[in-house]
């Protein structure tokens, strides 16, 4: 099992933040890797147990099932059921907490999974530089202008 | 109930807030609000159910009880005990976060309460701005000018210092000041601007080389007092500026600034002076042992007291009376009778050539004594184990007379002997902290008391030797810097 824990501040208060990240379909909206999403089955996108299809910029096609989500906490976490990575047993969860100093956020991403001992550095890295500290680096610029 | 959360984001790694919020006790440093502050009973800062008592500065006077705290979490959860302040069920949690992205810490502050209805909201703001959100600044400031872990540029170089350095073993000629340097500390290191520092007979033993614990040139010296100049990374327990003390089991006190192991260094309470520290650590230290732990001293115990007018001896006569015990002691002449009489010892025997166990038979109905507390060694074994009770306790932490020959007979006896040595009882910093505050409270509560007459400044310690050696001293010695 490995672990990736990546946070950051963005300089906006928690509920604009939120609004952002609680679409489990909204990816394409503010990360700069996803081309295209759609929710499985028809379902609504904050249906706990519903599957986003995406597509990355790359061509990979990845599955993804929201299994928890709380406004009151401003946090979900999601496993990943198909992609190209080969990772086992992905859950990742998002946490956002207000900063009251300066009305700002404090946004919590990380992740554990299992995958081969000789690919665990590189995904760490790909996984939390490449994914979740690029997709906050777009939230920033995203929620500034 | 109210419920009050304020957070902020600071400018520094986590391990250096952290290393600053994790002491129970460092609030009076950083935080603009609080004034005096101290940890009842002696106990670490980072003992969970230790309670710090403390004054905010507007006069208000509140009791705070750790109640968890997790160096994996970098969580702190604590309580009011008493305050007043009309605060109920206050209970507040410090959790502090990582910020990955800049090496920065996000830091929440949270805490429910109760207070008289209608007083809400001046409560909320109290704790919310007042306690909190200065707090915050508090810190960035404390940060800023380099408190606690995150040293300034300034002092992380190396201090040039002076030191009594022994240039050959020899007589006390051989002691010689000089310059030295004191470098930044490192890991798990404390840097202590020292103010002053005790001189004990193991002094004079390491100087003549007897005791091979340096080898020249080198400073000695096994005690001091003094003030944090600044701590190295691991050290949670000191802080700069904070008044402290150590005897320890490397030679080098005597020298203007230390730098040291900081696990062997306790804090001061406000009433032992730094002169009374100097002078009581490691007598005091090695006192409380014997009595507390390598022997359990019971009231109406016989305990036999050698050199009962020594550094070590008044002392154990003054605490074992404290602790109800019978006290016999042995002394050299009349005058150290009358001294050890004068601190605890019920019966002194005045005996020049180690001649003592017929007259401790005689004191306690032929019984003989339970347990000896011997300094002496070789010459007085034979004697020891005729004046030792049956299942009695023979501790032998010194050897004045050389080294015993061999294994005495204890089977006669059925005897029990021990080879206690106080730097194994202090290896661990929270029996150290333990001891060191069982001294201060002695100190405090006037069980034990210390004779300090003799004060040389730190480069006339040669002529301090001189007088030791010569007698010419009574009491304890400190050096000042």
């Amino acid at each position: 099992m490995i672990k990736v824990y990546t946070s950051s501040v963005i300089e906006a208060p928690a509920d604009a933040v939120w609004a952002q990240l609680r679409d489990f379909n909204g990816l394409p909206k503010w990360t700069p890797f996803v081309a295209e999403s759609r929710i499985e089955g028809e379902l609504a996108a904050d249906k706990i147990g519903c599957v986003r299809n995406f597509r990355l910029k790359d061509g990979g096609v990845i599955r993804e099932q929201l299994l928890t989500l709380s406004d009151y906490d401003y946090q979900c976490s999601y496993s990943i059921l198909e992609s190209p990575m080969s990772v086992a047993n992905y859950v990742a969860t998002l946490k956002l907490t207000p900063v009251t100093d300066g009305n700002h956020t404090f946004a919590e991403w990380s992740a554990e999974f299992d995958c081969a001992p000789e690919r665990e550095k590189e995904l760490a890295q790909k996984i939390g530089q490449g994914v979740f500290q690029a997709a906050f680096n777009s939230l920033k610029s995203l929620l500034r202008n | 109930m109210i419920r009050v959360t304020r957070s902020a984001v600071i400018d520094a790694p986590i391990a250096r807030v952290w290393e600053v919020l994790r002491n129970f006790n460092s609030h009076s440093a950083w935080h603009p609000a609080v004034g005096e502050s101290k940890i009842e009973n002696g106990e670490p800062a980072d003992q969970v159910g230790c309670v710090r008592n403390f004054f905010l500065k507007d006069g208000n006077h509140l009791r705070e009880q750790l109640l968890a705290l997790s160096d994996r979490d970098h969580v702190s959860t604590y309580c009011i005990l008493d305050a007043t302040l009309p605060m109920q069920r206050y209970v507040a949690t410090v959790q502090l976060k990582p910020v990955t992205d800049g090496e920065r810490t996000f830091w929440h502050w949270q805490s429910t309460f109760e207070v008289p209805r209608g007083r809400e909201k001046e409560f909320e703001e109290l704790v919310g701005k007042g306690v909190y959100e200065s707090g915050f600044e508090g810190l960035r400031a404390f940060l800023r000018r380099g408190g606690n872990v995150s040293r300034p540029a300034a002092t992380a170089d190396a201090l040039q210092a002076q030191a009594i350095v022994v240039k050959a073993f020899g007589g006390p000629e051989v002691l010689s000041f000089e310059p030295i340097t004191a470098s930044a500390p490192g890991h798990n290191e404390v840097r202590i601007r020292q103010t002053a520092i005790g001189v004990n007979y193991i002094d004079v033993y390491i100087r003549k080389g007897l005791y091979r614990m340096i080898e020249p040139p080198a400073a000695i010296g096994m005690e001091a007092a003094g003030v944090v100049q600044d701590v190295g990374t691991g050290v949670a327990h000191l802080l700069p500026g904070d008044r402290v003390a150590y005897a320890c089991s490397l030679p080098g006190a005597y020298a203007t600034v230390r730098t040291m192991p900081a696990d062997q260094v306790v804090v001061l309470p406000d009433e032992v002076s730094d002169e009374m520290a100097a002078a009581v650590m490691l007598k005091g230290m090695t006192a409380e042992y014997l009595l507390h732990r390598t022997h359990r001293l019971r009231p109406g115990q016989n305990v036999l007291v050698h050199a009962a007018a020594g550094g070590v001896g008044l002392l154990l006569c003054q605490w074992a009376k404290g602790l109800g015990a019978k006290v016999i002691g042995t002394v050299s002449s009349e005058d150290k009778a009358r001294r050890a009489r004068a601190n605890g010892c019920d019966f002194p025997i005045v005996t020049g050539n180690y001649s003592f166990a017929r007259e401790v038979k005689n004191l306690t109905n032929g019984r003989g004594a339970e347990v000896i507390y011997d300094g002496l060694g070789r010459e007085a074994a034979a004697e020891n184990l005729e004046a030792l009770a049956f299942t009695g306790h023979w501790v032998c932490y010194g050897q004045a007379s050389g080294p015993h020959h061999a294994q005495p007979d204890l089977s006669s006896k059925s005897g029990t002997l021990s080879r206690p040595v106080l730097f194994h009882y202090t290896a661990e910093r929270a029996v150290l902290q333990e001891i060191a505050g069982h001294v201060f409270k002695a100190l405090r509560e006037q069980t034990i008391r210390v004779e300090l007459h003799h004060r040389y400044p730190l480069a006339a310690a040669a002529e301090a030797h001189r007088d030791l050696e010569a007698r010419r001293t009574s009491g304890s010695i400190v050096l000042l810097p």
